[in-house]
Parts: C-alpha cells; sequence; structure tokens
C-alpha cells in the first residue's frame, strides 16, 4: 500500500464512521413523544453494546471453548490443556516467573514511589524532581525494554573489547568480570522486573502523591506539636492515612504485571527462562499455533485477573467514599 | 486533582504558619539523607534514558565499540543515524511512523465517540435493562484483551479485513470501551439534572441535549481519556502484532522495533535513534497534556 491508498482508507473509515453516527443520531432526534426516550437510549447505546458483544464478549466466550478443545479446535479434550500448564515443566518455569513478576514488581514500585513521593513533598524543586520520575510512563513497553537491554548488554571479556551497557561497565570498573546478565536464570526474571518497576513507580508516586496531599493538614500539624516527626511521622500519621489508596495502587499494578508482555518479547523472547503467562499466551497461539493450549492460557490470565480486580473496584469504592 | 502543579503553599497565607510548618518540613524530612535518597532515586531513574539518547546522536563506530559515557573523553555528535533509520534501507521507520499516526487517531476518537454517547444513554435515557447492561459494562473492564484476541482475529480473517488498518481500529476501540464509558457515565453524572430539565423544557430532545449541553460540559473528562486511550494504543505492541504484524504495510513503530531488537541487537547505532523516534511523540503529548493524564489516572486505576 502507498501512502495515498493508507490515506484513503483513513477517509473512508472516517466517512463510514460519520454516516453510522449521523444516522444513529437522527433516529434518536426523530422519535417524538412517549417513546422518545426509549429509542434515544438504544440509538444512544447500541453501537457501543454491538461493538462489545461482536469484538469483546463473544471472542471471550469462544475462547473459552476452545481452551478445552485440542490444538486445531477439533475434538474435545476436557482440562488436558490446563493440566499441561500445570505439570509440564517449562510451563511451570511460566507459572513461577508470572509469580515472581506479580510478587516482586507492585511491592517495590509502590514502596519505591511511595518514599519518593514523601522525600519531595513540598520541596521547592517538587515537579521537576516527579517529572523525572513520571516521565517513563509515557514511553512504550517496547521503547523501555530497549533502553534496559542497553544498560544489560555484555561483551565478551576480551582485550581490546569496551563494554558498551553501563552495568558490565561498573563491574569492570569495580575490578569485576563482566556478566552476561540476559542469560543468568533465574536472575535474569528480575532484570526484567526492574523494566516494569521502573515504569509503574511514577504512577504510584503520583497517586500516592495526590493521597498525602490530600491529609488534613491539621492532623499533621498536631503530631508535629506532639513531637512526633520523621519517620514515625510517617509510619503512624501519613502511612495509616493513605492506606485505601496504597492498597488501590499495589492492585493495579498487579493487574498490569500479570498482562505484561512487551516487556519480556522485546528483551528475550521468553527465551532462557522468563517467559510469563502473557507472553506464552502469544508464542502458544500464534507462533506454535496451539489454539487450544492459547486459551487455555488466556483464560489463566482472566481467572488470575477477577479476584484482584474486584478486590481493586471494592477498595475504589472506599476511597471514593471518603 | 491538581497533582503535579501543587507544589507546595509557602510563600502564601499567614507567615508565621509558613514558617513553622516550613521549620517542622525541614527537621522532619530535608535531612541530608532524605535528599540523598531522593537524589540517588532520581539519578537512577534518568540515566538509561539519558544514555539512549546519546547514544542515539554518536556516530556509528562509536556507539558499537565503546559505552556511552566516553562521550565525554571524547565527544562526537552526528544526525546520520537517525537519517539512516528513519529514510535509509528498505523499511525505513518513516513509513511505521505514519502506519503509527494513521493507527492512533481513528483509535483514540471511535471509543471516545462511542463512549460519550452511550455514557449519555445510560446515564440520561430511560429503557428496559438499562441498569443490566450498564453492570455488564463495567464488570467488561476485567476481561483480559487476551482472552478475545484468537477468536477476533478468526473473525477478521473470515471477513477478509485481515491486512487493513480496519482491524487495529476494531479491536482498540473495542477494547476501550468498557473503561471509557464508565468513567465517562462518571463524570456525566456530576452534570447538574437541572441543566438538563431546563433544557427539556425549552423543547430540546436528547440529541440537542447531548450536543449542546453534554459534550462541551464534558471536554475535561473526554481530553483525560483521550490522552490515555493515545498513549495505550502509540505503545501498543500486542494488539498490533496480532492484527497488523503479519503485514509490514500497516504495522506501527513498535512493531518494527520490536523487529529491530529482534536481530540480536547488533545494531545499536540504528536501535537508539529508532527507539527516541517512538518515543518523542507521546513523550512531548504526555508533557503537554499531563493535567489531563493525572486526572484520568486519579479516576480510573484499571485498564481492561
Amino acid at each position: 500500500m502507498t501512502l495515498l491508498d493508507k490515506l484513503l482508507q483513513l477517509l473512508v473509515a472516517v466517512v463510514v464512521f460519520a454516516a453510522v453516527m449521523g444516522v444513529v443520531l437522527l433516529v434518536a432526534d426523530r422519535a417524538r413523544g412517549r417513546r422518545a426516550d426509549l429509542v434515544s437510549g438504544i440509538a444512544f447505546t447500541a453501537p457501543a453494546l454491538l461493538l462489545l458483544l461482536v469484538g469483546l464478549l463473544y471472542p471471550a466466550a469462544r475462547t473459552a471453548v476452545q481452551s478445552v478443545l485440542d490444538a486445531g479446535s477439533a475434538s474435545f479434550v476436557g482440562l488436558d490443556n490446563y493440566i499441561r500448564i500445570f505439570t509440564q515443566p517449562d510451563l511451570v518455569i511460566v507459572l513461577r516467573n508470572t509469580l515472581l513478576w506479580v510478587v516482586i514488581t507492585p511491592i517495590l514500585s509502590t514502596a519505591i514511589g511511595l518514599v519518593y513521593a514523601v522525600l519531595v513533598d513540598r520541596t521547592r524543586f517538587e515537579a521537576f524532581a516527579k517529572a523525572l520520575i513520571f516521565l517513563p510512563m509515557a514511553i512504550s513497553f517496547v521503547g523501555a525494554a530497549i533502553i534496559w537491554k542497553f544498560v544489560y548488554e555484555y561483551r565478551p571479556d576480551q582485550q581490546n573489547i569496551q563494554q558498551i551497557g553501563l552495568l558490565n561497565q561498573f563491574l569492570v570498573w569495580l575490578g569485576f568480570e563482566p556478566v552476561n546478565f540476559i542469560l543468568a536464570e533465574p536472575w535474569n526474571n528480575l532484570l526484567l522486573i526492574i523494566v516494569m518497576i521502573w515504569i509503574q513507580a511514577g504512577f504510584a508516586m503520583t497517586v500516592l502523591s495526590a493521597a498525602i496531599k490530600a491529609i488534613p493538614s491539621d492532623i499533621v500539624e498536631a503530631a508535629r506539636l506532639d513531637g512526633v516527626g520523621g519517620l514515625r511521622l510517617f509510619f503512624y500519621i501519613t502511612l495509616p492515612s493513605i492506606r485505601p489508596a496504597v492498597v488501590v495502587v499495589v492492585t493495579a499494578i498487579s493487574i498490569a504485571v500479570l498482562k505484561v508482555f512487551d516487556i519480556v518479547r522485546t528483551m528475550t523472547g521468553g527465551q532462557f527462562g522468563t517467559s510469563v503467562v502473557a507472553n506464552e499466551f502469544y508464542v502458544q497461539s500464534f507462533r506454535l499455533s496451539d489454539l487450544g493450549m492459547g486459551s487455555a492460557l488466556a483464560m489463566i490470565l482472566f481467572l488470575l485477573v477477577v479476584p484482584i480486580v474486584v478486590y481493586n473496584v471494592r477498595q475504589m469504592r472506599k476511597v471514593d467514599a471518603r | 486533582m491538581t497533582v503535579l502543579d501543587a507544589t507546595g503553599d509557602t510563600g502564601t497565607g499567614l507567615v508565621h504558619a509558613a514558617t513553622s510548618r516550613s521549620a517542622a518540613a525541614k527537621k522532619g524530612l530535608t535531612s541530608p539523607w532524605a535528599s540523598l535518597a531522593a537524589i540517588v532515586i532520581a539519578v537512577l531513574w534518568t540515566i538509561p534514558t539519558f544514555g539512549l539518547f546519546l547514544s542515539s546522536l554518536r556516530p556509528e563506530r562509536d556507539v558499537q565499540r565503546t559505552g556511552w559515557w566516553t562521550f565525554f573523553a571524547n565527544p562526537a555528535i552526528t544526525f546520520d543515524n537517525y537519517a539512516e533509520v528513519l529514510f535509509g534501507g528498505n523499511q525505513p521507520l518513516v513509513g511505521f511512523f505514519a502506519n503509527s499516526i494513521l493507527i492512533t487517531l481513528p483509535s483514540v476518537a471511535i471509543p471516545i465517540t462511542l463512549a460519550t454517547m452511550a455514557a449519555y444513554g445510560f446515564a440520561w435515557t430511560r429503557f428496559p435493562m438499562r441498569d443490566t447492561l450498564f453492570v455488564a459494562i463495567f464488570a467488561l473492564q476485567i476481561v483480559p484483551l487476551q482472552v478475545a484476541l484468537l477468536p477476533l482475529l478468526e473473525i477478521f480473517v473470515g471477513t477478509g479485513l485481515n491486512g487493513t488498518f480496519w482491524t487495529v481500529w476494531i479491536a482498540h476501540s473495542t477494547f476501550a470501551l468498557p473503561l471509557a464509558t464508565f468513567l465517562l457515565h462518571n463524570s456525566m453524572r456530576e452534570i447538574p439534572a437541572e441543566l438538563v430539565e431546563a433544557a427539556r423544557v425549552d423543547g430540546a430532545g436528547h440529541v440537542r441535549i447531548f450536543t449542546t449541553i453534554m459534550v462541551p460540559l464534558m471536554k475535561p473528562a473526554i481530553a483525560a481519556f483521550a490522552v490515555f486511550q493515545f498513549l495505550w494504543v502509540w505503545n501498543d505492541l500486542l494488539v498490533a502484532l496480532v492484527f497488523a504484524g503479519g503485514t509490514l504495510d500497516v504495522a506501527p513503530l513498535t512493531v518494527r522495533l520490536a523487529n529491530l531488537v529482534g536481530d540480536r541487537g547488533s545494531n545499536w547505532y540504528l536501535l537508539a535513534p529508532g527507539a527516541f523516534v517512538a518515543i518523542i511523540v507521546p513523550l512531548v503529548v504526555f508533557v503537554a497534556l499531563q493535567r489531563y493524564f493525572v486526572r484520568g489516572l486519579l479516576a480510573g486505576s484499571v485498564k481492561g
């Protein structure tokens, strides 16, 4: 396709979409009298509902069915795909890695974001300091993975060859031999997790900073008059006051982490014992064309996300109610 | 919900209050150790990006053989890498850049239009099953998009849409709807009912109320979600890979970059400027519209 063809495709899309929406609004507008409310209500909501039905609900139901069928969706295999996920050694490693991600990332991102938010709160450089931590959130996972791949880059330890990755250069400066980090199982998982922490700490900081600023200042003043300061102020006043926000941040990051795919795919492609459920889903579905296994992994992802989302929503309600 | 521009309130108000508070703050938190910790975190968070940026401007020989920190001992700058990765070779990045824009614009505009309309329908009209359907949409936020990808691809292949931008537009629009409808519905409920009643008394129908009252009042909420969705679509790899990855014809920047990495990382002098080309657009949007983004972030921290 030339650029002109592509622009034409965009133009067609704009015209089609505008026409459909125009017709919908026209229908809603023509209805008068007692039925006006009913017709308008249906006209306003039907496009979104229809798209969700065809694009999300039906596919999700079909994935659930495919997860109990074989690789070609030809015959019923019961829970075989699920059993394989929990027994086949390489897939058990995938589950272990996912567990590592989901435990380590939210805790460290939130801790770092919280500490940083407290440290820069009400200082002269607050806006600038926050922007530094905040900016990685605008960077794609692919971009972030490239940035960090460059940090971890390894060059063999030979004469006339210099390290180009910062981490290995530090090892060399300190007198150690450079390490091919990406190949070092199972520690390489932590290197990938650091990339996600680097991105998510900004999110944690932003939400928690807003929560800290919402703490009534008379409470803080009262505590200070009583001589509470520094760490004790943080643990006895700040932390309990923002507990609901902390829970929301931890759960939100957990959900994002479960679905992380781009970082793993870009940095290792899931090799060297670093695959996670979301990456394995892609590999099984689209590279190995095992529809049954791919669907089962997608369902596992779904089942892992549900309890966290439910908990998150309930906590959000509590935060809103305050 | 001004988070980033609330840079402290010293300087206004009673001098006494200001001094006592800042004195207390100094005692508690701006000890040298606290400042040091903040600086260490800030440096750790900035160095990796800075390293890549500097590398993107160094000559090919230097990038491939030495670390970016040697730049300071031996400074040399060139824009050749940018020129080569953008326009050189048989798959110049500028084409993927165009694709990213072509994918992103409708993928932001369509779900926002649909969700704003749906939000109005759920908030201000009455029809059977209204509340049930709204709860259903709310609940759909739980579904990770991975669950829908395989069958959706089958549908697209069946309809012959595969290999066009339509697949990516439809997929992104669909996946955005639950959160968008929910957030816009929330802020639409906050608009005073008297306003709608007054318009109705004047004989305005739903369409007029929607276009002349709701949409103008909803601008901040719409902007918040637009920034959110823009970053999501521009930075997405999974949806693009599944629906537009087969043909490089319609693939966005992220797919091309991921492929570049796949070439065993031997071409750092192209990878660094390539990554920066992809990063710069969301970064500019982000910095310019930060206020709206933070709003959206605080309104809904779950993305399906």
